[in-house]
């Protein structure tokens, strides 16, 4: 939207200047995009959830597991799908434009860990694989278990 | 009918962390960590298992669900063990994800070289 804007005022011989442009594009992306954003996150977000509900009936009926063992199976492809198009390169551009659509989802979780071993490859195999793929999903980790461990004792104990 | 409530269910979570992205400061990282403790937090008063029982398998698609599996592995190693089995069974349900993860990014880290 913004080259054709550009475009349409070279075209017109009517060169803006820097400030007018920027309120221009300020109003553009402030106004209508954060709408704009969370409907393609609705509608991303939504799609995967459909497309693991699909997974888990054809896991179920095809190789006859509990929807259960089913779901843990299509939990497992969701991440095997988006490490293979994240190292191919074709995830980073899909995140940034769905954002929380496929962050939110089991997706962006395998995509955190995916891109930093890809990302620090080059500063060797311990200190920059091994030691930076956690970076950005430990943190999930931690306080996923942190607090988890709070709620489980106090449901244990509490017997509920 | 089960599709619907899942494409509606991860939707709106997912448009919830999207507003949150939009107008604060927060990166996608504090958000993730967020819905993760959101969702074991809400397992408090098993009202994810409500969530579970009405959307179906899509319910296991966001990150809230991580921290959902979270709590219910402790409790099922809880069950088994007292108190330490809490510790225990941490990761029952949850290993298979996290070990997933570790495997498909050992490969694909070592096959793949970064593009920009």
């Amino acid at each position: 939207m913004y080259t054709l804007i550009i475009l349409v005022n070279i075209n017109n011989g009517d060169y803006m200047e820097k400030k007018d442009y920027k309120r221009i594009v300020d109003r553009h992306s402030a106004s209508s995009n954060k709408v704009g954003n969370s409907v393609i996150a609705f509608l991303t977000g939504g799609l995967l959830g459909v497309i693991g509900c699909l997974l888990t009936d054809f896991y179920s009926s095809f190789f006859e597991m509990t929807s259960k063992d089913a779901s843990v199976l299509m939990i497992v492809s969701l991440i095997f799908i988006s490490c293979l198009l994240t190292s191919l390169g074709f995830f980073d551009k899909w995140v940034n434009f769905a954002r929380c659509g496929l962050i939110i989802p089991i997706t962006g979780f395998a995509h955190s860990m995916m891109s930093a071993g890809l990302e620090f490859k080059k500063e060797g195999l311990i200190y920059g694989i091994g030691s930076n793929a956690f970076k950005l999903a430990g943190s999930v980790i931690f306080y996923g278990v942190g607090v988890a461990s709070f709620v489980a004792i106090i449901r244990y104990l509490g017997g509920f | 009918m089960i599709y619907l409530n899942s494409f509606i269910f991860v939707g709106l979570i997912s448009m919830i962390g999207q507003i949150i992205l939009d107008n604060t400061k927060l990166t996608p990282g504090h958000i993730t960590s967020m819905f993760v403790v959101v969702g074991a937090l809400l397992d408090t008063f098993s009202l994810y298992d409500k969530v579970v029982d009405f959307v179906g398998p899509g319910a296991f698609v966001p990150i809230t669900s991580f921290g959902h599996s979270l709590v219910h592995g402790a409790l099922m190693g809880a069950e088994e063990n007292g108190l330490i089995g809490v510790f225990g069974g941490m990761f029952n349900l949850t290993a298979a994800g996290i070990s997933s993860v570790i495997f498909f990014t050992f490969i694909f880290s070592f096959l793949f070289n970064p593009r920009d």
